[in-house]
C-alpha cells in the first residue's frame, strides 16, 4: 500500500495530514493501514496484486466548509485528492480512487437531507445520503413523490447521478444526470460555486429552473474532476395514481424490429412512460441453465439459427421475444394508454399480450414485499442476486466489473450488437454473462445500455486475462460504433480513447479545462481519462 | 494486502465456532444500537422475505443446517460479524467508518452474536 501521495515528501504530507485534522477533527482522518483498506474497491480486477489502486489516507469533512479548507490544504502541499459520495459504485471502481495514493475526500458524513418540496416535486441533497435515506425521509412525512431508483440503493442520488446511472420509472427521471436541478460545486481551488439560479441569491428556484443565465456548466462536473459537488437538486416524479405493467411478446426473430419501433414510438410519445424490459423467453429464464435440447442447439458450432430456435420455440410454447411495459398515471388513464399500447403492437402478427401487477399508490407492505420494489419506488439491494451463492451458483463471485455499452434503439442494432458482443466473447474469452442473446439491461429514454457482468476472481492470472479481453473487447466494440457510456478506472483511459473524433479533439479540451482549473492537478488525477498536465504520459 | 481475501477465509474459519468472547452480557442500550445498525445497514441483504441476497446465499450455503437470516443464527461470534463488515466477503463490499463506526460495529455485532452461547474450553 503507497505510504505517500505521489510527488509529496513524507514531512509535507505529515504536516498536510495535520492541517487535515485541524480541519475536520482529528478523528475524521484516517491514515493507519487497518482503516485506509477500509477504502479498498471491494470489486477490484486487481484483486490481490501490486497494481491494485489504493489510497494513502482518507479525510472526512462534514460541512461544506470544511471541504473548502481540505482542499485548500490539498492545493497548498499538491496533495492528489479523490471524493466519493456513498463510495458504494462498486462495479465502476467503488470507494477507491483512480490514481494510487491519493487521499480519499470521503462525503459520506455530509448525509442530510436538505429539502424534498412535494408540490414542485424536487429534492436538494448532499452527497453522502443514499436512495435508502432520501426514501425514508421521504416515507416518515408522508410526502406525495416517488423516487426513481437505480439498484442498488445504497449508492447516493449525487454519485450516481454524477457517473450517469440510470433509474426504473418514467422517462425523464430514469436519466439521473439528465434529471438533477442545481449544483453547489467546490472546485479544486477551495472556491464554492453555485450553478444555475443558485447563483442569484434570492432566487427561489434552484431546483425549478437549470440554466440561469450564459453557459450551462453542470455537465462539467459528471465524470470529471472539475469539482467536488457538495449539494445537489433533483427532479421528482409526483406520486401517481397508480401503476400498471403488462407484457407484450411477438413469436418470430425478425419481429424484435416492428417491436422497438412500436416501443420506441410509444414510449416517446409519451404512452408508455415507465421503463421497458425486453426479454427473450425463447432462452428460458435469466439465471437457469438452458435445457438439454436447448443447450444443444445453442452450443452447435455456429450457434442455433433464428430459425431453429423459432422452431424450439413453438415446440416449447415459448415466445421469441417479450417486452414489458409500465405506466404511471390516473388508473384510467393508465389503462387507457395500455389498451392503445396493445393496439399499436398488434401490427406485429401474433402478438400476444399479458397484464402484469398493478397497484394504487401507495402501496401496501405486502404489495411492496411481492413487487420489483425499485419500479415502485421502493429502493433495494436485490440486483446482488448477481454473483451471490444460489441453488443456481455455488460458487458466489467476489465482485464484477460491468462492460456497458451504449447501443442504438433499434432491433436491428440489438441483433447487431448481439453478434458483436458475441464473437467478441468468443475472440477474446472475455465471459460476457448475459446468456446467448444479450439484451439491454438499462434503457435511457433514448438509448439501450446492454450491461455485461464480468466477475472478479481469487486467482490473479484469471483477472489478468479478463483485464486484457476487456481492453480488447473495448477496442472491436468501438470499432463498430459501440462504446461503453461508464466503465471502471482501470479501463477509464480505454474507454475514453474511443471517443476519438478530430484526434481526441473532446479529451483535449477536457484537458484544457483541467489546466486552467486545476493547475496543481490536484483532484481525481486520471477520472475518465483526464489527466494532469504532468501525468498524461501514463494515459493508455 | 495480497490474499487477504484467503487470509480472511482462514481467519473466520478459525473464529465461527469461538464464541468464548461472549463473556460480556449486553445491555438493554447496546441490543438496541445493535438492533438499529443491524435494520440500517444489513437488513436489506440479510433479512427475511424475498429478495435479499445474503439470505438466499446462507440459506445456499447450509442448506437449512444453520438458519438464513442473521437474526436467527445462535452460532456468529462478535469478531466474525466484524470481519465480515470490515473485510467484506464474496460480493458483500467492505464497510467504512464512516459507514459504520466503530461502536457502531461493536452494538452490531453484540446484537447478532446476543442468542450464541459461551462455549466452556473455548
Amino acid at each position: 500500500m503507497p505510504k505517500l501521495p505521489p510527488g509529496l515528501s513524507s514531512k509535507d504530507f505529515q504536516e498536510a495530514i495535520r492541517q487535515f485534522e485541524a480541519a475536520v477533527g482529528k478523528q475524521w482522518v484516517f491514515t493507519s493501514d487497518e482503516d485506509v483498506a477500509l477504502y479498498r474497491d471491494s470489486y477490484s480486477v486487481f484483486l490481490g496484486e501490486p497494481e491494485e489502486i489504493v489510497a494513502s489516507a482518507a479525510v472526512a469533512p462534514d460541512t461544506v466548509e470544511q471541504v473548502q479548507k481540505v482542499m485548500k490544504i490539498a492545493n497548498t502541499f499538491k496533495v492528489a485528492m479523490f471524493p466519493i459520495s456513498t463510495g458504494k459504485n462498486l462495479g465502476y471502481g467503488g470507494s477507491a480512487p483512480n490514481l494510487s495514493g491519493s487521499v480519499v475526500l470521503d462525503l459520506k458524513r455530509m448525509n442530510r437531507v436538505l429539502e424534498v418540496d412535494d408540490k414542485r416535486h424536487f429534492a436538494l441533497v448532499e452527497p453522502g445520503v443514499s436512495y435508502f435515506d432520501l426514501y425514508r425521509y421521504v416515507h416518515e412525512r408522508g410526502l406525495k413523490v416517488l423516487l426513481d431508483l437505480p439498484d442498488p440503493g445504497w449508492g447516493s442520488p449525487v454519485g450516481n447521478s454524477l457517473d450517469h446511472g440510470v433509474g426504473y420509472s418514467t422517462g425523464e427521471m430514469r436519466d439521473h444526470f439528465g434529471s438533477h436541478c442545481g449544483m453547489e460545486v467546490v472546485l479544486p481551488n477551495g472556491e464554492l460555486i453555485r450553478t444555475g439560479m443558485g447563483a442569484v441569491p434570492n432566487a427561489k428556484t434552484w431546483q425549478d429552473y437549470r440554466y440561469g443565465a450564459g453557459p450551462y456548466v453542470d455537465g462539467m462536473f459528471s465524470q470529471s474532476n472539475f469539482g467536488v459537488v457538495t449539494k445537489m437538486g433533483f427532479w421528482l416524479n409526483p406520486q401517481p395514481d397508480a401503476y400498471l405493467s403488462g407484457t407484450v411478446t411477438v413469436s418470430k426473430h425478425q419481429d424484435l424490429i416492428p417491436l422497438v419501433d412500436t416501443l420506441n414510438y410509444l414510449e416517446n410519445s409519451g404512452i408508455t412512460n415507465g421503463m421497458p424490459q425486453l426479454g427473450s423467453p425463447v432462452y428460458g429464464g435469466p439465471f437457469a441453465p438452458p435445457d438439454p435440447e436447448l443447450g444443444a442447439l445453442i452450443g452447435k458450432p455456429g450457434g442455433a439459427t433464428p430459425a431453429e430456435l423459432e422452431q424450439y420455440a413453438a415446440r416449447k410454447g415459448r415466445a421469441y421475444w417479450s417486452c414489458g411495459l409500465q405506466f404511471y398515471g390516473p388508473e384510467k388513464v393508465i389503462a387507457a394508454q395500455w389498451e392503445y399500447a396493445r393496439e399499436k403492437f398488434s401490427s406485429i402478427p401474433g402478438a400476444k399480450f399479458e397484464e402484469g401487477p398493478s397497484y394504487k399508490f401507495p402501496l401496501t407492505p405486502d404489495q411492496i414485499e411481492k413487487s420489483h420494489k425499485v419500479t415502485v419506488g421502493v429502493p433495494d439491494l436485490s440486483i446482488f442476486m448477481i454473483g451471490a451463492r444460489s441453488p443456481f451458483n455455488a460458487n458466489p463471485s467476489h465482485g464484477h466489473v460491468w462492460f456497458s455499452p451504449i447501443v442504438p434503439r433499434t432491433g436491428q442494432a440489438i441483433l447487431d450488437a448481439q453478434k458483436v458482443f458475441t464473437d467478441a466473447s468468443r475472440e477474446t474469452g472475455l465471459p460476457l454473462l448475459a446468456g446467448p442473446a444479450p439484451l439491454p439491461s438499462t434503457y435511457y429514454k433514448r438509448a439501450f445500455i446492454f450491461i455485461f457482468g464480468i466477475m472478479v476472481s481469487t486467482d490473479p492470472a484469471v483477472n489478468k486475462r479478463n483485464r486484457e479481453a476487456f481492453k480488447r473487447v473495448i477496442k472491436i466494440a468501438a470499432e463498430k460504433g459501440l462504446v461503453e457510456y461508464r466503465t471502471p478506472p482501470a479501463f477509464q483511459d480505454d474507454v475514453v480513447a474511443t471517443y476519438s473524433f478530430n484526434n481526441h479533439s473532446l479529451l483535449r479540451f477536457h484537458e484544457a479545462i483541467k489546466d486552467a482549473i486545476d493547475p496543481n492537478g490536484i483532484l481525481a488525477a486520471g477520472r475518465y481519462g483526464i489527466w494532469p498536465k504532468g501525468m498524461r504520459a501514463k494515459r493508455a | 494486502m495480497i490474499g487477504s481475501r484467503i487470509q480472511r477465509a482462514v481467519l473466520l474459519g478459525s473464529l465461527a465456532f469461538a464464541p468464548a468472547a461472549l463473556a460480556q452480557t449486553p445491555t438493554d442500550a447496546q441490543l438496541k444500537k445493535g438492533q438499529e445498525v443491524y435494520q440500517y445497514w444489513c437488513w436489506n441483504c440479510h433479512g427475511g422475505g424475498t429478495g435479499k441476497p445474503g439470505t438466499e446465499a446462507l440459506q445456499a450455503k447450509y442448506n437449512g443446517t444453520r438458519p438464513a437470516d442473521l437474526e436467527q443464527r445462535t452460532d456468529l461470534a462478535p469478531a466474525v460479524i466484524k470481519t465480515f463488515v470490515r473485510k467484506g466477503v464474496s460480493i458483500m463490499p467492505i464497510f467504512r467508518k464512516t459507514e459504520i463506526s466503530d461502536a457502531e460495529l461493536d452494538a452490531l455485532a453484540v446484537y447478532l452474536a446476543r442468542n450464541t452461547k459461551a462455549k466452556s474450553g473455548n
